[in-house]
Protein backbone atom coordinates (compact mmCIF):
# COMPACT_ATOMS: atom_id res chain seq x y z
CA UNK A 1 0.00 0.00 0.00
CA UNK A 2 1.48 3.34 -0.98
CA UNK A 3 2.05 6.27 1.63
CA UNK A 4 -0.44 8.43 0.45
CA UNK A 5 -3.57 5.87 0.55
CA UNK A 6 -2.27 4.59 4.11
CA UNK A 7 -2.58 8.37 5.01
CA UNK A 8 -5.78 8.59 3.40
CA UNK A 9 -6.94 5.40 5.19
CA UNK A 10 -5.95 7.16 8.61
CA UNK A 11 -7.18 10.72 8.06
CA UNK A 12 -10.87 8.99 7.22
CA UNK A 13 -10.90 6.47 9.96
CA UNK A 14 -9.72 9.05 12.23
CA UNK A 15 -12.47 11.64 11.36
CA UNK A 16 -15.29 9.20 11.40
CA UNK A 17 -14.25 8.20 15.00
CA UNK A 18 -14.43 11.67 16.01
CA UNK A 19 -17.65 12.17 13.88
CA UNK A 20 -19.19 9.57 15.84
CA UNK A 21 -18.44 10.29 19.38
CA UNK A 22 -19.43 14.14 18.22
CA UNK A 23 -22.32 12.36 16.99
CA UNK A 24 -22.57 10.48 20.32
CA UNK A 25 -22.30 13.61 22.50
CA UNK A 26 -24.86 15.62 20.80
CA UNK A 27 -27.32 12.92 20.85
CA UNK A 28 -27.07 12.21 24.95
CA UNK A 29 -27.42 16.35 25.00
CA UNK A 30 -30.21 16.28 22.95
CA UNK A 31 -32.63 18.05 25.53
CA UNK A 32 -30.06 21.14 26.38
CA UNK A 33 -29.58 21.40 22.76
CA UNK A 34 -32.80 22.10 21.99
CA UNK A 35 -34.06 25.71 21.66
CA UNK A 36 -37.35 24.73 22.57
CA UNK A 37 -39.96 21.96 23.73
CA UNK A 38 -43.24 21.88 21.38
CA UNK A 39 -46.68 21.45 23.52
CA UNK A 40 -46.79 17.86 22.95
CA UNK A 41 -42.81 17.25 23.93
CA UNK A 42 -43.43 19.00 26.99
CA UNK A 43 -46.14 16.39 27.91
CA UNK A 44 -44.12 13.59 27.38
CA UNK A 45 -41.21 15.15 29.19
CA UNK A 46 -40.94 14.84 33.28
CA UNK A 47 -40.12 18.27 34.09
CA UNK A 48 -38.72 19.54 37.50
CA UNK A 49 -41.01 22.45 39.26
CA UNK A 50 -39.12 25.80 38.47
CA UNK A 51 -36.90 24.44 35.76
CA UNK A 52 -36.29 27.35 33.13
CA UNK A 53 -37.48 25.95 29.57
CA UNK A 54 -38.73 27.01 26.74
CA UNK A 55 -42.04 26.23 24.87
CA UNK A 56 -42.46 27.28 20.98
CA UNK A 57 -45.49 26.48 18.94
CA UNK A 58 -48.06 28.84 17.37
CA UNK A 59 -50.34 31.38 19.29
CA UNK A 60 -53.95 29.66 19.05
CA UNK A 61 -56.75 31.89 17.43
CA UNK A 62 -58.58 33.51 19.80
CA UNK A 63 -56.59 32.93 22.49
CA UNK A 64 -54.95 36.22 23.33
CA UNK A 65 -56.30 38.27 25.97
CA UNK A 66 -54.69 41.69 27.57
CA UNK A 67 -55.68 42.99 31.13
CA UNK A 68 -53.28 45.81 31.99
CA UNK A 69 -50.07 45.46 31.05
CA UNK A 70 -50.29 41.12 31.46
CA UNK A 71 -51.26 39.09 28.64
CA UNK A 72 -52.63 35.76 27.94
CA UNK A 73 -52.37 33.30 25.57
CA UNK A 74 -52.21 29.81 24.59
CA UNK A 75 -49.05 27.92 22.17
CA UNK A 76 -50.66 25.32 20.53
CA UNK A 77 -48.98 22.53 18.16
CA UNK A 78 -52.32 21.74 17.13
CA UNK A 79 -51.81 18.41 19.10
CA UNK A 80 -51.50 19.76 22.75
CA UNK A 81 -51.98 23.29 23.95
CA UNK A 82 -49.79 25.16 26.62
CA UNK A 83 -51.16 28.63 28.02
CA UNK A 84 -48.80 31.13 28.74
CA UNK A 85 -49.17 34.13 31.14
CA UNK A 86 -46.70 37.30 30.03
CA UNK A 87 -46.02 40.79 31.07
CA UNK A 88 -43.70 42.51 29.22
CA UNK A 89 -42.55 43.55 25.75
CA UNK A 90 -43.63 41.60 22.63
CA UNK A 91 -41.65 41.31 19.54
CA UNK A 92 -43.49 43.06 16.59
CA UNK A 93 -44.08 39.63 14.68
CA UNK A 94 -46.36 38.21 17.68
CA UNK A 95 -50.00 37.60 16.61
CA UNK A 96 -52.61 35.22 15.98
CA UNK A 97 -51.61 32.03 14.31
CA UNK A 98 -47.76 33.20 14.17
CA UNK A 99 -44.99 30.91 15.57
CA UNK A 100 -43.87 31.85 18.75
CA UNK A 101 -40.98 30.60 21.53
CA UNK A 102 -41.73 31.63 25.54
CA UNK A 103 -39.01 31.36 27.84
CA UNK A 104 -40.28 30.88 31.75
CA UNK A 105 -40.98 28.69 34.47
CA UNK A 106 -43.90 26.25 34.52
CA UNK A 107 -46.67 26.52 37.45
CA UNK A 108 -48.15 23.51 39.13
CA UNK A 109 -51.17 24.69 37.38
CA UNK A 110 -49.41 23.83 34.25
CA UNK A 111 -49.19 27.29 32.77
CA UNK A 112 -45.83 28.64 31.44
CA UNK A 113 -44.59 32.20 33.61
CA UNK A 114 -43.08 33.55 30.76
CA UNK A 115 -40.32 36.07 31.21
CA UNK A 116 -39.48 36.58 27.36
CA UNK A 117 -41.44 35.50 24.50
CA UNK A 118 -39.61 35.40 21.08
CA UNK A 119 -41.35 35.27 17.65
CA UNK A 120 -40.27 32.74 15.63
CA UNK A 121 -40.35 33.65 11.64
CA UNK A 122 -41.18 30.60 9.26
CA UNK A 123 -38.87 29.65 5.98
CA UNK A 124 -41.58 30.94 3.69
CA UNK A 125 -40.50 34.57 2.02
CA UNK A 126 -44.02 36.24 -0.01
CA UNK A 127 -44.23 39.56 -1.71
CA UNK A 128 -47.13 41.40 0.43
CA UNK A 129 -49.18 41.99 -2.19
CA UNK A 130 -48.83 38.17 -3.02
CA UNK A 131 -49.34 37.09 0.08
CA UNK A 132 -53.46 37.18 0.16
CA UNK A 133 -53.46 35.77 -3.36
CA UNK A 134 -54.74 32.44 -4.51
CA UNK A 135 -51.13 30.91 -3.86
CA UNK A 136 -51.46 31.58 -0.30
CA UNK A 137 -54.84 30.20 -0.09
CA UNK A 138 -53.68 26.94 -1.89
CA UNK A 139 -51.07 26.45 1.17
CA UNK A 140 -53.83 26.99 3.06
CA UNK A 141 -55.47 24.31 2.12
CA UNK A 142 -52.57 21.70 2.14
CA UNK A 143 -52.45 21.61 5.59
CA UNK A 144 -53.36 19.85 8.26
CA UNK A 145 -56.97 19.19 9.54
CA UNK A 146 -57.87 22.03 11.92
CA UNK A 147 -55.02 24.13 10.81
CA UNK A 148 -57.73 27.00 9.43
CA UNK A 149 -58.79 27.31 12.52
CA UNK A 150 -55.22 28.40 14.20
CA UNK A 151 -53.76 30.26 11.44
CA UNK A 152 -56.66 32.97 11.49
CA UNK A 153 -54.60 35.53 10.51
CA UNK A 154 -52.88 33.52 7.28
CA UNK A 155 -49.56 33.47 8.71
CA UNK A 156 -47.93 30.08 7.38
CA UNK A 157 -47.23 27.68 9.74
CA UNK A 158 -43.38 27.07 10.59
CA UNK A 159 -42.42 23.79 9.63
CA UNK A 160 -40.24 22.66 12.52
CA UNK A 161 -43.85 23.11 15.08
CA UNK A 162 -46.06 21.29 12.78
CA UNK A 163 -43.72 17.77 12.56
CA UNK B 1 -3.66 18.51 -9.44
CA UNK B 2 0.27 20.10 -10.36
CA UNK B 3 -1.21 20.44 -13.79
CA UNK B 4 -3.73 22.82 -12.27
CA UNK B 5 -1.81 23.94 -10.13
CA UNK B 6 0.82 24.85 -12.89
CA UNK B 7 -2.22 25.89 -14.94
CA UNK B 8 -3.85 27.99 -12.35
CA UNK B 9 -0.67 30.30 -11.69
CA UNK B 10 0.03 30.84 -14.79
CA UNK B 11 -3.07 32.48 -15.43
CA UNK B 12 -3.45 33.78 -12.18
CA UNK B 13 -3.24 37.49 -13.25
CA UNK B 14 -6.06 36.86 -15.81
CA UNK B 15 -8.01 35.40 -13.25
CA UNK B 16 -8.10 37.82 -10.78
CA UNK B 17 -9.04 40.05 -13.38
CA UNK B 18 -11.70 38.32 -14.67
CA UNK B 19 -12.80 37.46 -10.62
CA UNK B 20 -12.90 40.79 -10.24
CA UNK B 21 -15.03 42.40 -13.01
CA UNK B 22 -17.07 39.73 -12.56
CA UNK B 23 -17.49 40.18 -8.15
CA UNK B 24 -18.18 44.00 -9.40
CA UNK B 25 -20.52 43.46 -11.99
CA UNK B 26 -23.09 40.55 -10.21
CA UNK B 27 -22.70 42.49 -6.70
CA UNK B 28 -24.33 45.81 -8.52
CA UNK B 29 -26.83 44.31 -10.63
CA UNK B 30 -27.54 42.07 -6.95
CA UNK B 31 -27.86 44.86 -4.60
CA UNK B 32 -29.68 47.07 -6.48
CA UNK B 33 -32.26 44.11 -7.51
CA UNK B 34 -32.43 43.05 -3.86
CA UNK B 35 -32.39 46.35 -2.02
CA UNK B 36 -34.71 48.40 -4.53
CA UNK B 37 -36.20 46.21 -7.25
CA UNK B 38 -37.82 43.17 -5.25
CA UNK B 39 -40.90 43.26 -3.09
CA UNK B 40 -41.21 43.42 0.25
CA UNK B 41 -42.23 40.35 2.31
CA UNK B 42 -45.50 40.14 3.83
CA UNK B 43 -44.02 39.60 7.43
CA UNK B 44 -41.23 41.30 7.49
CA UNK B 45 -41.74 44.44 5.47
CA UNK B 46 -38.65 45.88 4.40
CA UNK B 47 -36.18 44.17 6.90
CA UNK B 48 -36.07 41.04 4.41
CA UNK B 49 -33.72 42.64 2.44
CA UNK B 50 -31.18 41.79 5.16
CA UNK B 51 -31.24 38.67 3.53
CA UNK B 52 -29.31 39.46 0.28
CA UNK B 53 -26.16 40.28 2.81
CA UNK B 54 -26.93 37.61 5.57
CA UNK B 55 -27.50 33.83 3.20
CA UNK B 56 -24.63 34.69 0.49
CA UNK B 57 -22.47 35.30 3.77
CA UNK B 58 -23.27 32.61 5.72
CA UNK B 59 -22.76 30.45 2.36
CA UNK B 60 -19.64 31.52 1.69
CA UNK B 61 -18.72 31.23 5.37
CA UNK B 62 -19.17 27.54 5.00
CA UNK B 63 -17.95 26.57 1.82
CA UNK B 64 -14.28 28.49 2.84
CA UNK B 65 -14.12 26.71 5.26
CA UNK B 66 -14.91 23.27 3.29
CA UNK B 67 -11.85 24.66 0.70
CA UNK B 68 -10.01 25.20 3.85
CA UNK B 69 -10.53 21.55 4.83
CA UNK B 70 -10.37 19.79 1.73
CA UNK B 71 -6.50 21.72 1.16
CA UNK B 72 -5.83 20.31 4.60
CA UNK B 73 -6.54 16.99 3.25
CA UNK B 74 -4.21 16.97 0.70
CA UNK B 75 -1.86 18.69 2.47
CA UNK B 76 -1.80 16.33 5.11
CA UNK B 77 -1.73 13.19 2.69
CA UNK B 78 1.17 14.28 0.42
CA UNK B 79 3.33 16.96 -0.76
CA UNK B 80 0.70 19.35 -2.51
CA UNK B 81 3.24 22.74 -2.89
CA UNK B 82 -0.25 25.36 -3.58
CA UNK B 83 -2.27 23.29 -0.26
CA UNK B 84 -1.23 24.80 2.64
CA UNK B 85 -1.17 28.25 1.11
CA UNK B 86 -4.93 27.66 -0.09
CA UNK B 87 -5.80 26.53 2.89
CA UNK B 88 -3.80 29.50 4.82
CA UNK B 89 -5.42 31.77 2.40
CA UNK B 90 -8.80 30.76 2.73
CA UNK B 91 -9.48 31.11 6.53
CA UNK B 92 -9.26 34.75 7.13
CA UNK B 93 -11.93 34.67 4.11
CA UNK B 94 -14.11 32.08 5.91
CA UNK B 95 -13.92 34.50 8.94
CA UNK B 96 -14.51 37.51 7.13
CA UNK B 97 -17.45 36.08 6.05
CA UNK B 98 -18.91 34.51 8.95
CA UNK B 99 -18.43 37.45 10.95
CA UNK B 100 -20.91 39.75 8.18
CA UNK B 101 -23.34 37.18 8.74
CA UNK B 102 -23.19 36.99 12.65
CA UNK B 103 -23.56 40.49 12.52
CA UNK B 104 -26.54 41.02 10.03
CA UNK B 105 -28.66 38.31 11.77
CA UNK B 106 -28.07 39.67 14.78
CA UNK B 107 -29.31 43.31 13.21
CA UNK B 108 -31.99 41.22 11.79
CA UNK B 109 -33.00 39.35 15.32
CA UNK B 110 -33.96 42.04 16.69
CA UNK B 111 -37.00 43.42 14.96
CA UNK B 112 -38.28 39.92 14.05
CA UNK B 113 -37.61 37.58 16.68
CA UNK B 114 -37.14 40.01 19.71
CA UNK B 115 -33.63 39.21 20.65
CA UNK B 116 -30.23 40.11 18.73
CA UNK B 117 -28.61 36.71 20.09
CA UNK B 118 -30.03 32.95 21.07
CA UNK B 119 -28.29 30.53 21.92
CA UNK B 120 -29.83 27.89 19.40
CA UNK B 121 -28.32 25.38 17.87
CA UNK B 122 -27.50 27.05 14.00
CA UNK B 123 -26.41 30.47 16.15
CA UNK B 124 -24.18 28.92 18.11
CA UNK B 125 -22.89 25.90 15.78
CA UNK B 126 -22.09 29.51 13.51
CA UNK B 127 -20.23 31.28 16.02
CA UNK B 128 -17.61 28.38 16.78
CA UNK B 129 -17.34 28.45 13.21
CA UNK B 130 -15.80 31.60 13.67
CA UNK B 131 -13.87 30.33 16.94
CA UNK B 132 -12.23 27.59 14.40
CA UNK B 133 -11.14 30.64 11.73
CA UNK B 134 -9.91 32.72 14.34
CA UNK B 135 -8.46 29.28 15.59
CA UNK B 136 -6.88 28.52 12.56
CA UNK B 137 -5.39 32.09 12.02
CA UNK B 138 -3.55 31.84 15.15
CA UNK B 139 -2.21 28.20 15.27
CA UNK B 140 -0.49 28.63 11.72
CA UNK B 141 0.99 31.46 12.64
CA UNK B 142 2.17 30.27 16.25
CA UNK B 143 5.00 28.51 14.68
CA UNK B 144 8.70 29.58 14.06
CA UNK B 145 8.61 27.12 11.38
CA UNK B 146 6.31 27.72 8.38
CA UNK B 147 5.27 23.55 7.91
CA UNK B 148 4.79 22.67 11.66
CA UNK B 149 2.45 25.94 11.40
CA UNK B 150 0.92 24.77 8.38
CA UNK B 151 0.44 21.43 9.71
CA UNK B 152 -1.30 21.95 13.18
CA UNK B 153 -3.13 24.11 10.98
CA UNK B 154 -4.62 21.64 8.89
CA UNK B 155 -5.24 18.80 11.74
CA UNK B 156 -7.24 21.83 13.27
CA UNK B 157 -9.06 22.19 10.26
CA UNK B 158 -10.30 18.64 9.59
CA UNK B 159 -11.27 18.00 13.38
CA UNK B 160 -13.50 21.53 12.66
CA UNK B 161 -14.81 20.06 9.12
CA UNK B 162 -17.30 17.68 12.21
CA UNK B 163 -19.13 21.14 12.47
CA UNK B 164 -20.19 22.15 9.21
CA UNK B 165 -22.62 19.55 8.58
CA UNK B 166 -23.49 20.44 11.77
CA UNK B 167 -24.28 23.77 11.33
CA UNK B 168 -26.23 22.94 7.68
CA UNK B 169 -28.90 20.58 9.30
CA UNK B 170 -29.32 21.99 12.85
CA UNK B 171 -32.53 23.68 12.33
CA UNK B 172 -33.67 20.14 11.02
CA UNK B 173 -32.24 18.03 13.82
CA UNK B 174 -33.40 20.16 16.73
CA UNK B 175 -35.85 23.07 16.89
CA UNK B 176 -34.09 26.17 16.50
CA UNK B 177 -35.42 29.76 16.70
CA UNK B 178 -33.54 30.43 13.69
CA UNK B 179 -36.14 29.05 10.12
CA UNK B 180 -34.93 25.86 8.42
CA UNK B 181 -33.91 26.69 4.55
CA UNK B 182 -35.96 27.84 1.87
CA UNK B 183 -33.96 27.08 -1.06
CA UNK B 184 -33.06 23.72 -0.75
CA UNK B 185 -36.47 22.37 0.59
CA UNK B 186 -38.01 19.69 -2.28
CA UNK B 187 -41.61 20.52 -0.69
CA UNK B 188 -42.76 23.74 -2.53
CA UNK B 189 -40.80 26.85 -3.18
CA UNK B 190 -40.78 28.79 0.18
CA UNK B 191 -39.46 31.99 -1.89
CA UNK B 192 -41.10 34.01 -4.01
CA UNK B 193 -39.10 34.24 -7.91
CA UNK B 194 -38.24 37.99 -7.10
CA UNK B 195 -37.18 37.46 -4.28
CA UNK B 196 -34.93 33.96 -5.30
CA UNK B 197 -33.64 35.71 -7.94
CA UNK B 198 -31.49 38.78 -6.62
CA UNK B 199 -30.26 36.79 -3.62
CA UNK B 200 -29.06 33.65 -6.24
CA UNK B 201 -27.29 36.57 -8.02
CA UNK B 202 -26.21 37.93 -4.79
CA UNK B 203 -24.79 34.28 -4.08
CA UNK B 204 -23.14 34.10 -7.29
CA UNK B 205 -21.62 37.69 -6.25
CA UNK B 206 -20.32 36.37 -3.60
CA UNK B 207 -18.67 33.51 -4.60
CA UNK B 208 -16.86 35.35 -7.32
CA UNK B 209 -15.79 37.96 -4.59
CA UNK B 210 -14.14 34.74 -2.60
CA UNK B 211 -12.10 33.58 -4.95
CA UNK B 212 -11.01 37.20 -5.82
CA UNK B 213 -10.18 37.26 -2.46
CA UNK B 214 -8.50 34.13 -2.35
CA UNK B 215 -6.44 34.86 -5.41
CA UNK B 216 -5.26 37.90 -3.69
CA UNK B 217 -4.30 36.48 -1.06
CA UNK B 218 -2.36 33.06 -2.79
CA UNK B 219 -0.43 35.94 -4.23
CA UNK B 220 0.68 37.07 -1.63
CA UNK B 221 1.68 34.07 0.33
CA UNK B 222 3.66 33.11 -2.05
CA UNK B 223 5.89 36.36 -2.35
CA UNK B 224 6.14 35.80 1.17
CA UNK B 225 7.17 32.01 0.63
CA UNK B 226 9.64 33.34 -1.90
CA UNK B 227 11.07 36.26 0.58
CA UNK B 228 11.25 33.63 3.17
CA UNK B 229 13.03 31.63 1.33
CA UNK B 230 15.36 34.05 0.03
CA UNK B 231 16.11 35.19 3.57
CA UNK B 232 17.13 31.69 4.52
CA UNK B 233 19.76 31.38 1.42
CA UNK B 234 21.30 34.92 1.90
CA UNK B 235 21.67 33.66 5.52
CA UNK B 236 23.56 30.36 4.67
CA UNK B 237 25.65 32.57 2.26
CA UNK B 238 26.44 34.97 4.37
CA UNK B 239 27.57 31.89 6.93
CA UNK B 240 28.88 30.10 4.35
CA UNK B 241 30.76 33.38 3.65
CA UNK B 242 32.13 33.55 7.55
CA UNK B 243 33.36 30.64 7.51
CA UNK B 244 35.62 30.73 4.81
CA UNK B 245 36.71 34.03 5.87
CA UNK B 246 37.69 32.58 8.93
CA UNK B 247 35.77 34.47 11.52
Amino acid sequence: MSLKKRRLGWLISSLVALGMAIGLLLLAARDTVTFFFSPSELAQLSIKQDRRLRVGGLVAAGSVQRTGTIIHFVITDRVQTVPVIFSGILPDLFREGQGVVAEGRLGTDGVLHASSVLAKHDETYTPRDVAESSLQKKWRGERAPGAAQTTATGGSAPAAITR
Amino acid sequence: MHFFTKLALRHARALLWWSSALTLVLLVIGLVWGLFFSPADYQQGEMVRILYIHAPAAWMGLFAYTVMAVASAASLMGKYPLADIVAKASSPVGALFTIICLVTGALWGKPMWGAYWVWDARLTSMLILLFLYLGHIALVNAFDDYGRGARAGAILALIGFINIPIIKFSVDWWNTLHQPASITRVALPAMAMEMLLPLLVMGLAFKAYYVTLLLVRIQSEMAAVQVRASRLTQNNWTQNNRRENGR
